[in-house]
């Protein structure tokens, strides 16, 4: 039997975390087959099929898979699902919405956001905001997994020249309509897999203070994070949520300003590589998990931190 | 309308979890339990629906064991009319779960089904979607605002690109994000008069689920500690220590 990789694109492009997630999938069974579902997407499907790790994509192409509703999905994947023993995703807001439809019309249990694969039904995951890891073993013959694509390497994205088969359409759903998405239009790197993240949290006191965060990410060209509680202060758009209900990410740097620490926002970055917190209280428990620990006044350490930053000519991109 | 609301009790948000020395799970004696966070940004929507006169029932129901009734009263002392506590001991996974409630949901035949969008215990973002599927129901999940119209919910739903807006027609599943709204508190009197609000019990055994889990918990460990960092005295240093030591920048 063979795994069964969902992809996530925009019809246009390959998602960067799909790489990641190929990456787990063909750890799980190196008879990896991609199922690309979507309208006009058939660069998506090219794309996939020059990955080295992908030995066949699966191409459902029509209208109703424009914005990838998941009444929709379920139908083609279940139908495309037949022949394969793991049906994986990743464990984003498109797999975590997708996945456990599709597990539930399958009478299987799904295994969420796995960190490892210790081997083809046996997985690695965080439990209470990552306080735990627990090792899981699925004893359903068909399984639903969904992996956390910061915790898998990209796979390479040339090399290959997999097959791209026709697959079956699912049925029309109308029990869903899709008014409009407003994505957030940034030239930065994306949150999920910059090098550096600099996030800013309470501390910051207004989303005008964040141009402090800004102009320093100019500098280091980084992704830009926000602690739960900057969302919802307004400060800055949901997308920038790291955390356990935001997004996690793992970065060479991550620097944490004005962020106290709490358990849900450390779940989201304690992997990180290295750690900064810029804290003006020296008991906040970000401390407990920074690298380096700045214990000043954001207002007085971001301006200087970014003359130091101007000083230095070898800052690597 | 009539909207069921399922709720979970789960270990406090504030609370260090700890890894139980034998590997079996965490710590869970003598630890405060609360309703998970998101299940209570579910009931305050659904009140809310409820003030706004466009809703006239609002049914709490949670599935666990007999502790997991103070999150029913808890829903009913901030505004649910009526409780079901679906009793059932030991680990219940989320498919058994959206098994149970869509037995409660044939019985109690809701317009519109709400619950967090994830638990904060088991992280598995599940049991909605999977309810969902069972019932052939439309979902919206991680919604931020939701607006009930005639015969249809707008639903504005965080992504990770961004925000989405949905239209669903009723009846359908919304599982509900943090920023959706601010939960009120229970005061003394109210919680005073849910005591006397309606609250059924139901064995799970009778409503023919098979709740035997189908994931074999091997062991559960303390993620790896790490190494205790320094702190710096001034911005130059740390961006010394960032170059020469760390060499991230």
């Amino acid at each position: 039997m063979s795994a069964l990789l969902i992809a996530e694109h925009n019809n246009k492009e390959v998602k960067p975390f799909t790489y990641n997630a190929i990456t787990a999938a063909s750890q799980i069974d190196q008879d990896l087959h991609v199922l690309v579902i979507g309208h006009s997407c058939d660069g998506v499907a090219k794309s996939i099929s020059e990955i080295p790790n992908v030995k066949k994509v699966i191409q459902v192409d029509d209208k109703i898979y424009e914005n990838y509703l998941p009444e929709n999905f379920t139908s083609a994947v279940i139908k495309n699902s037949e022949n394969y023993s793991q049906i994986v995703c990743s464990a984003n807001t498109f797999g975590k919405n997708l996945m456990p439809r599709i597990a539930a019309l399958l009478d299987t249990s799904q295994v969420s956001d796995i960190i490892k694969v210790i081997s083809a039904d046996t997985f690695l995951r965080p439990i209470y905001a990552g306080n735990a890891f627990a090792t899981v073993k699925s004893t359903d013959a068909k399984k639903c997994i969904t992996i956390r694509p910061t915790s898998f390497d990209p796979a390479p994205t040339s090399g290959g020249s997999a097959e791209i088969a026709k697959g079956e359409k699912g049925e029309a759903s109308t029990l869903t309509k899709f008014i409009k998405r407003e994505e957030v239009k940034s030239d930065r790197p994306e949150l999920g897999t910059a090098r550096v993240v600099i996030s800013g949290g309470r501390g910051m006191g207004s989303g005008d203070n964040f141009k402090l965060i800004t102009a320093i990410a100019d500098k280091l060209n980084a992704a830009i994070g926000a602690s739960r509680a900057a969302v919802d202060a307004g400060y800055i758009t949901n997308d920038h949520q790291v955390g356990q209900t935001g997004k996690v990410v793992v970065p060479d740097l991550y620097i944490a300003v004005g962020i106290s620490g709490a358990i849900q926002h450390l779940a989201g970055m304690k992997e990180s590589k290295i750690i900064v917190a810029i804290n003006k209280d020296g008991e906040a428990p970000i401390f407990s998990v920074a690298d380096y620990g700045l214990e000043a006044d954001l207002f007085e350490a971001l301006p200087q931190f970014l003359d130091e930053l101007n000083k230095l000519n070898t800052i690597q991109k | 309308m009539k909207i069921l609301v399922a709720v979970k009790r789960v270990i406090d948000y504030n609370v260090q979890v700890r890894v139980k020395e034998d590997g079996t799970g965490v710590v869970t004696d003598n630890v405060k339990m609360s309703t998970n966070p998101p299940d209570d940004n579910a009931i305050e929507e659904a009140v809310k629906i409820k003030e706004s006169g466009k809703a006239k029932e609002v049914v709490a129901v949670t599935v666990g064991e007999d502790k997991a009734q103070e999150t029913v009263r808890k829903a009913l002392a901030v505004g649910a009319d009526k409780g079901i506590h679906v009793k059932v001991d030991g680990i219940i996974e989320p498919l058994a779960v959206s098994k149970i409630l869509q037995k409660i949901v044939e019985k109690e035949k809701p317009d519109l089904v709400f619950m967090g969008k994830q638990a904060i215990d088991d992280d598995c973002n599940q049991t909605g979607q999977m309810l969902a599927a069972l019932l052939n129901w439309p979902q919206a999940t991680f919604a931020s605002k939701i607006e009930v119209k005639d015969k249809s919910l707008e639903v504005t739903r965080e992504v990770d690109e961004g925000l989405e807006t949905i239209e669903t027609g009723i009846p359908s599943i919304v599982t509900c994000d943090l920023r959706l709204n601010e939960p009120r508190y229970a005061s003394l009197p109210n919680i005073m008069k849910a005591k006397k609000k309606p609250l059924e019990q139901i064995n799970a055994s009778d409503l023919g689920v098979d709740t035997k889990p189908r994931i074999e918990q091997i062991k559960v460990e303390e993620p790896p500690k790490r190494k205790a960092g320094i702190k710096v005295s001034s911005v130059a240093e740390l961006v010394e220590k960032l170059k020469n030591e760390a060499k991230v920048i």
